[in-house]
């Protein structure tokens, strides 16, 4: 049976406006520091807010507001939240060591510098298959 | 037959979340799932070998509890700025663990704690390089993820 929007429980309502608030909220605040935060370092924070509990606050709340309307359970919105939590890292750490490349080559100040014993290989390290 | 037994099962998981728990479903996603795993296999990427199984549960969990707390500290850092005497600094974090699957595990976890960023690990001086939004303590912080995550992740990878 499929509920309309309107026939929703009031613990269901109260659930899914709460973790719909929280997720918006914490999104909107980490959208905010990403506007104000001084350096790129800093900033890279804020969206980890958006991609931590932004997208799961939201997500939750897509699953109890679906689950209760459709009466079966609809938990697909997990693989979302997977494929975000698992995805942010390769794209923020690629931006992160470009930044750091970069201050790194223009002697900016604002990255620290790397050991002098690795410097012969800089920038190499982790990338070269003959490492491992 | 099958060379990766897990990632068979979560992709078989997987197609019938997106497409619905039928039969049908379940027979054509099995399809799936075997030739993408054989797909797998040809790459021939390092198989974790995990020896606490249960452990990774504990992982989660403690994740989960520290994601909630460093969303709030984040946020109110953002909103209220940050408390006097503390700064935001870059740390280099010495690591023990040399696991891909470990490190991997170890960067998604520090990524999406907001406040923490992994950016850059070098292998040959096992060290990785980390900013941190809201510096009290260089030690403390190192402390924790030695003692939390690192800990776990030595138990549970072999």
């Amino acid at each position: 049976m499929i509920l309309a929007p309107a026939d929703l429980p009031l613990w269901a309502a109260i659930g899914v406006a709460f973790f719909l608030l929280i997720g918006a909220s914490l999104t909107l605040i980490g959208a905010i520091g990403f506007l104000k935060l001084p350096t790129f370092y800093e900033r890279i924070h804020a969206p980890t807010l958006g991609t931590s509990w932004g997208v799961g606050g939201v997500m939750l709340a897509s699953m109890i507001f679906f689950t209760v309307t459709e009466s079966r359970l609809v938990v697909h919105e997990v693989l979302i939240g997977l494929f975000i939590t698992v995805t942010t890292p390769v794209t923020f750490m690629l931006l992160a060591r470009a930044a750091l490349h970069r201050d790194r080559a223009e002697n900016t100040g604002y990255a620290p510098e790397k050991k002098k014993a690795s410097l012969p290989v800089q920038e190499d390290g982790e990338t070269h298959p003959a490492d491992n | 037959m099958l060379p990766y037994p897990i990632l068979t099962v979560f992709l078989i998981l997987m197609w019938l979340l997106l497409n619905g728990f039928t039969l049908g479903h379940f027979v054509l996603g099995t399809l799936v799932a075997v030739f993408a795993s054989w797909g797998m296999a040809s790459l021939r990427p390092d198989k974790p070998k995990i020896r606490n199984w249960h452990l990774l549960f504990k992982l989660f969990g403690v994740a989960f509890y520290d994601i909630i707390r460093s969303n709030l500290a984040v946020a109110s850092v953002i909103l209220r700025g940050r408390p006097k005497g503390h700064t935001s600094s870059f740390l280099l974090l010495p690591l023990e663990i040399e696991d891909r699957t470990a490190l991997a595990l170890l960067a998604v976890i520090l990524t999406s704690t907001p406040g923490s960023a992994w950016l850059e690990y070098d292998s040959h001086d096992r060290t990785v390089l980390l900013h941190v939004l809201d510096l009290v303590d260089e030690e403390q912080w190192i402390d924790t993820i030695k003692n939390r995550y690192e800990k776990l992740l030595m138990e549970i990878f072999a």
